[in-house]
This record gives structure tokens, sequence and C-alpha cells, in this order.
């Protein structure tokens, strides 16, 4: 494979840097994980546009600098979406919203509500090509959608946060979008109760794919009140509007869910649109911001378990949202709520003292740690990519 | 023959030192074999072309044993393969003359199904069918279904990201993964991810999915479970030319429908299949689609509908739309039997596993068609249409050593065709030693050169797995991680 000059011309500023250097996209994600201390930069904000898309072949590629929002209407105009829903995550982190990338989605691995059902954004990675911190072009998988033709680095370099190559291409398997979307509502659950509700659904046949559960606190923050203090437990169906019809019904049947009501197809999106983006959460007075990913019946237990801060479910319980003081007390509890279940914790927002100061995500055991040293120098020999962003000294 | 690296003399040497330490390492006599009439039937896998005797096998129980069996090999530089139930048909099991296979078919045991939480988790040697069957009662089912389900283990769907017939809706083995335990070469047992999604940090989960048994040993997986649909129900489709079943394939993908399965079968395929399995194929047809849909009696007729609606703008030659789950079976009866199909019109065959975009299948058949006639030997194609996998069967006699060099050129022909077009060389049945002196044609040299560091990293001094995957070269020229 030839480079393009675009990526020649990164791999010749890979190449001749002595310097650490800052992989950015459109710098929407700055706030994640740990600061990163460089002097140079290398961005993709010209590495733009849409090279091949192939809506019966269900392939979408795009340079990494593509804003999301441009692949995303172009899919909307044949009909088709993004799989794993991928977040816009600008009011939590404070950034300009619409504007964030291709590469930075996929090198943050970040995914929405429909996770649970369908799978993460590293799922849908068919094919990457990127500059290692050698300085050389690579590419891995293609533009097809099985693929097994040796080490998938696709999975390696999506979620890497741009610590061992700079993406310039990704490709990406996508599907029709569904006709129609429905949400049932069921106010007024505890917790434990939700996340049972939200397991019995997801455990049915009835294709459910989305299932969050937001404490009162978390439900305020929804423009519509649809049922004023209370909880509200949410189960999302999307498929031909004949069969939305057909499984919330059989669900609300079969699942004996007092009091639920069920949204249309239009409260729906704008619902699951503000679920999606962590729209649920004070974000005002500089409150620090986590994510704990855990199995979901430990959802529950790991929601009420941090002092002083609020949160929310998704993925029927196994993602927990939270917000908080951002201090090293509600980290420490959260470290320790995320371990007591068994999962795993990302700082998503925080002063940079914090983040310099704590594990933003788990510590590896001692083994783990030595071949994630080798993986990396491996990709970045230097060590000039993105120091210091998921692990100190790393 | 397939070349493989050249044994170690010194672990050759000691040979019986090396029985010795792996009987410390297995607490059952019987867990290591060593003599030659025992050792016969790990020779070889489902490639079964190619023949190695290993030095010896152990079979370990616990992940502890596989780990004592790590610490001994790696403190004595002897080389191991892993094996699941020998089923990989790119070789990817075949021993060398110096290593040791580790056969995890001992381990298993279903350990915990966890319903509330849709996961469960199992040691590597529990069958891919193993697993649907242990969660059936409840309703529910693991995804990835693989053709050897029956035999394959999930310990060699995982080393080599096995996929199945329905992957177009479920995805293959990577997607359907949450926690790994693995031992590494020096025989430390770590844990990666669990019983949550994505786990932070590096995606170790996804590069260790069919990594080939080259980075690691997997002793435990954990799967999602997922409830089975309410039903499912099969039509089958029958066109005029190649073209125009390639054409029906776009109009239902463009008409937002996504089929569970959708499959393609041309007609030496058609043909084989319907002698075997009677199962009712047009065999006036070129081309025959089988269309797979899920959902209650009223979704399922209302997609068929919608597929029929679809197929009838291509004017089917033939079209049958199952009215039961029996008719259903009785579709896929002669699809799933092609294997034996086959192999009851040519004694032997080379089932290859190319993947292209499916826009250029009717080109691409054409070209094997071509390739076909100047070899000489017969060739049958079946397709997974949804997401361009492509398994042509070469039919050729193994007591012809011309006959066997000419089904392996055509067979790599067909793969750097499948490259040439936008695909890949595999899919679903991974490099093994069988793609593996293709990868240049897919790879630049210093991509393989990266891809070999990664390994390097997990195994410093390539003593797992090592003749597969990467084209072989000097020992000396291998690189080991800065």
């Amino acid at each position: 494979m030839t480079p393009t000059e675009a990526e020649a011309a990164i791999a010749g500023q890979i190449a001749a840097a002595r310097d650490p250097l800052l992989i950015r996209g459109a710098g929407t994600k700055f706030g994640m994980l740990r600061p990163v201390q460089a002097a140079g930069m290398i961005s993709t904000a010209g590495l733009t546009g849409i090279t091949l898309y192939a809506p019966k072949e269900l392939i979408i590629s795009a340079r990494a600098g593509t804003p999301l929002h441009e692949i995303e209407a172009i899919l909307a105009a044949h009909g088709q979406h993004l799989i794993a829903e991928p977040p816009d995550l600008s009011a939590l982190l404070a950034s300009p919203p619409n504007t964030q990338t291709l590469g930075g989605v996929v090198a943050t691995n970040l995914s929405g509500p429909r996770r649970v059902a369908w799978g993460a954004m590293r799922d849908h990675v068919m094919g990457v090509r990127a500059v290692t911190g050698r300085g050389e072009v690579i590419h891995s998988g293609g533009r097809v959608l099985k693929n097994v033709t040796g080490l998938d680095l696709c999975k390696l370099l999506t979620g890497s946060h741009g610590t061992l190559g700079v993406m310039t291409e990704i490709t990406l398997k996508v599907l029709p979008a569904p006709e129609a979307v429905g949400t049932i509502v069921i106010p007024g659950l505890e917790a434990e109760k939700a996340v049972a509700a939200l397991s019995a659904a997801l455990g049915s046949p009835y294709g459910v794919s989305g299932a969050a559960f937001l404490p009162a606190e978390a439900a305020s923050w929804l423009p519509d009140r649809i049922a004023p203090g209370r909880s509200l437990t949410l189960v999302r169906i999307e498929d031909f509007a004949a069969s939305v019809a057909y499984r919330s019904a059989k669900l609300m049947a079969e699942l004996d869910l007092f009091g639920a009501v069920i949204l249309d197809d239009a409260a729906s999106r704008k619902l699951w649109a503000r679920v999606r983006d962590v729209r649920l959460l004070p974000v005002m007075n500089g409150e620090g911001i986590w994510r704990i990913s855990v199995r979901p019946s430990s959802g529950p237990g790991v929601l009420r378990s941090v002092p002083g801060a609020v949160g929310y479910l998704d993925w029927g319980g196994g993602m927990v949202w939270f917000a908080g003081a951002p201090t090293e007390t509600t980290h420490r509890a959260i470290e320790a709520a995320a371990r007591a279940a068994g999962g795993t914790w990302t700082l998503m927002r925080a002063p940079d003292a914090l983040r310099s100061a704590v594990n933003v995500v788990p510590p590896e055991a001692a083994p783990l740690a030595a071949i994630t040293r080798r993986v990396k120098r491996a990709m970045d020999p230097r060590g000039i990519l993105n120091p210091g962003r998921i692990y100190s000294g790393l | 023959m397939i070349r493989l690296p050249d044994p170690k003399p010194d672990v050759l040497a000691k040979r019986d030192a090396v029985i010795a330490g792996l009987r410390a390492a297995v607490a059952d006599d019987e867990g290591v074999i060593a003599d030659r009439i025992s050792l016969k039937p790990y020779e070889t896998d489902g490639l079964s072309a190619y023949r190695q005797m290993p030095l010896a096998v152990a079979l370990p129980s616990t992940t502890e044993e596989v780990a004592a069996i790590m610490r001994f090999c790696h403190a004595n530089g002897v080389r191991v393969v892993p094996r699941g139930a020998g089923t990989s048909l790119s070789g990817g099991a075949l021993p060398m003359a110096d290593a040791v296979v580790v056969g995890l078919m001992r381990m298993n045991q279903i350990l915990d199904i966890n319903y509330p939480d849709r996961c469960a988790t199992v040691q590597a040697g529990v069958t891919n069918i193993g697993i649907t069957n242990a969660v059936s009662d409840e309703g529910f089912f693991y995804a990835p279904d693989p053709s050897s389900q029956l035999a394959c283990m999930i310990g060699g769907n995982v080393n080599m990201n096995s996929g199945g017939a329905h992957c177009l809706k479920y995805g293959v083995t990577s997607n359907n993964l949450l926690g790994l335990k693995i031992v590494t070469v020096d025989g430390e047992i770590l844990s990666i991810g669990g019983e949550h999604l994505d786990a932070a940090g590096y995606d170790w989960l996804g590069l260790l999915t069919g990594s080939e048994g080259q980075l690691a040993l997997v002793t435990e997986i954990t799967v999602r479970i997922l409830r089975s649909p309410e039903g499912a129900r099969a039509m089958l489709a029958g066109f005029a030319s190649n073209e125009i079943a390639g054409e029906c394939v776009d109009a239902i993908i463009s008409s937002g429908i996504i089929p569970v399965a959708l499959e393609f079968m041309d007609r030496p395929a058609i043909h084989a299949c319907e002698a075997f399995a009677h199962a009712g194929y047009p065999l006036d047809a070129e081309a025959m689609l089988i269309i797979e849909v899920e959902g209650s009696v009223a979704e399922q007729d209302d997609l068929l509908a919608r597929l029929t609606t679809i197929c009838n703008r291509y004017n089917p030659v033939s079209m049958r739309v199952s009215q039961s789950a029996e008719e259903s079976l009785a579709i896929w009866k002669g699809r799933k039997g092609a294997f034996g199909a086959i192999g009851r019109i040519s004694p032997d065959y080379l089932c290859m596993d190319g993947v292209i975009p499916t826009s250029q299948l009717p080109a691409v058949l054409r070209r094997i068609q071509e390739m076909s006639d100047s070899y000489g030997l017969k060739v049958a194609n079946i397709f997974h249409a949804g997401d361009g996998n492509l398994h042509p069967l070469i039919m050729f006699d193994a007591n012809d050593p011309d006959s066997f060099h000419r089904a392996e050129t055509f067979g790599a022909d067909i793969l750097k065709l499948c490259v040439e077009v936008g695909g890949c060389l595999t899919g679903e049945h991974g490099v093994g030693v069988e793609k593996r002196d293709l990868m240049p044609f897919q790879f630049a040299e210093h991509e393989l050169e990266q891809q070999r560091r990664i390994k390097s990293a997990f195994d410093p001094d390539w003593l797992l797995n090592p003749s597969k995957v990467f084209p072989l070269r000097a020992p000396t020229a291998v690189p080991r991680a800065a």
C-alpha cells in the first residue's frame, strides 16, 4: 500500500520528532483520562473526507479527521446508521458540539446505549490505516465485513487514545437504520427492581436495543418531565414500525410493568439522544465525571456506593455514569466500587491536578503491565505519541 | 509439504527430560503422551494434507497445570502448539517436531452460567455447541456457529476468531466475548476483561481473539449468551445467473432488512448438495440464495413477504418460502451437508476461505470458473453473501501429487484474486500454515514486521505456535521487542 501525501507528511513529522507529540482530531476529548505534556502536535484536522461509501456492502471509509456528523448525515440519507451510536460528549467535556471527528470517536472507543445489544465502536471497525510511532504507515483489516488475516491491530488501535499510532483512515461496518423507535418507560422503580426489569427485557426475544435506569435526580434533567420526582426505567425497541408496536406490547404484557407508558418515535429519539450524550448529570460546577463498567446486576450497588456522587445506569445496568466532587476522595470511592464489583473505571473529566495524580483507568497486573510496555515500545519505540495519556510513564 | 522452522537440536536431544518435566507439571499419569502410536492422532488437524509428529502431547486439566507446563517449556526453550479439537482448516494446530502440543480438551467444564447478566464462563475445551446446549433450556444460545460447531472448542474459536452462517446479524467470536483467562508464555495466569463490557485500557481481548495461539494460551472464556428469537424461517430462491442473484442480494441489503443468514450457492454446489441431501434445490438454477429471518410468526410472514417481492423483481427460476420450522430445516439441510456432499463427489477437497466485496461476486466467480478450467479441477462455491465470505471447495485427488499441487496453486490463485479485488485472504478459518506464505500479498514487509513485533511483546522467544501466520525466514532475523 502506498501512503497518501498527508500520511507521508505525518510519518515524516513523527520520524523527525525528538519530543513528545500531542495527537489531536478536533480536540473535543482532551478532558478525558490524563493530560499530555507535549511540545509538538499532530493534527488530523486536514485529513477529511469520505473515501468510500458502499451502502449495499454496509461499509463506509473516511479519513480520520472527518467530522462525525458528516458521516452520520450521509448514512442517514441512505437509511443507514452507525451501529454503536457513538455519543457526543461535548456537553460533558465542555467542548464545542458537533465537531468531534471519526478518528476521535474510534481512538476513544466511545459507544452509546445501543452498545448493550449491537456491540461497541471497536466491534465495527473493519479497517484502519495508521502512522506508527516509527513513522511507518500501516494498515490492518480492510473494507470487507469479515477478516481474520493477521493480528487484529484494528482492535488494538481502537480505544488506544492515540498512544500507539495516528489513525489516518477508518472503515466501519454500518447497518440499515431502523424504521421506528419506541420506548417503554416505567416510573418509580428503585434501582434493583429496575435492573431486574432491564435484565428481563434484554433477556427476552424482543430485540431490546437500549436499557437504562435514571434515578429521580438524573430524570429531572429531561426537558419533558414524564413522571416528576420519580425514577425512570427505560427500555428501547428499534425495528420496523409494526415490530416495534408488537414487541412493546409483548414486553408490557410479559414483564408486568405496572404503570408503564410507551413513548412514541419522536419522543424516544429525543430521550435516547440525551442518555447517549450523558446530558443527565450536573456539569456546571466543575464536577468530576466517571464511568464504571460492571456486570449489569452490580450496577445498583455501585450506584449507591459513592457518597456525594449522583449518577445513572445505561447498558442494562452495566454502565454507571457518575458526577461528583472532583477530589481524590471521590475517585478512591469510585475505584473501590468498581473493584468490589469486578469491573473497571474511567475518569472522564476532572481538573488536571486530579487527572495527573490518580489512576484514570485501573492499573494492570504486573505481568500484563509488562506486556503493555513492550507493546507500546513495539508500536512507538521512542514513546513520543501521547505519552502518559492512559498510564503514567507510558 | 509445508516448510516448518528447523527443529531445535538441543530440544530434540533432551526429549526424555522434556517428557519428565511435563509429567511433573500434569497430575494425571495419562496427561502426557509420549509414545509414537498414541501421538499419531495429534500429527494433523482439519487440514489433513499436512502432517508432523510432535515431540510430546500434554493434556492439562486445570489452568494451573497449563501454567506449570508453560513455566517448564519457557525455562527450557521448548516450543508449544496449543490445540482444541483439532478442527482447524488452516493447519493452526499442526505440530512441529520439537514442539509440545498442549491439548485443552480435558478442560471441558462449564464453570458458571449467569442469566441475569447474560453471560457464561466456560473452560477452553467446551465445544461450541456445548455452550448453547447448556443454556438452551432457558431459551438462550451462544451466537457464533461455525459449521464444525459440534466438535470445535470455544478455545479454538477464540484463537481463530471463528464465524459462521449467522454473523451478519450476530457478529463473529470477538463480538461475543467478555473475558478470558490466559496463561502467558512464561506461565503467568492473567484475567482479561470479566463479566462487563469494554474494559478500560488497551483492548487485549480484541487483540488476543484471532491471534492463532501465538500470544498466549487461553484456558477460560466468558462469553455473552443471547435470548433466542421467537422463531426463524428460511426461504430459497434460484436465479438464472450469478449476476442476477448478486443483484438480488444488493436489493435485499438496500431494503433495510437484515436477514439473520443470507447464503449463496453456485450451480455446482446446488447440484452436489441436492444429490446428497435431496433438499429440493432447483437444479435448473445457476445460483441460489437461502435467506433466513427471525421473529414472531407475524414478523416472519411480513419479512418473508417483503423478501418475496424483492426476489420476484429478479425473475427467480424457482422460489420456496418455508411454512414451518420443518420446511426451514429441509432448506438448510442441503447447505449444512455441503462438505459431505462434496466429499461424495470427490474424496479430497480443499475448503478455501477468502473474503470479497460483495459487488465483486459475479466477476470473481467468472474468474474462478476460468481457473477451474485451466487447472482441470472442479470447484463449487458457497458464499456468506451478507458479509462477503467466499468458500470455494476445490476437488482433487490426494493420491495424485500433481492433483494436490494444482489444487493448492488454484486455491492460492483464488485468495490472491480476493485480495486483488479489495478483499482478504481469510474471513474465518485463520492464516495458519495454509495461507502463511500468501501474507505478503496482503501486507507489506514492514506491516508484517510490525505484527511480528506485537507477537514478540507477548512471546519474546517465539515459542508459541511459531510456524504459523508469518512467512518463515532465517531464525536469526526474527525481531525481538526493543
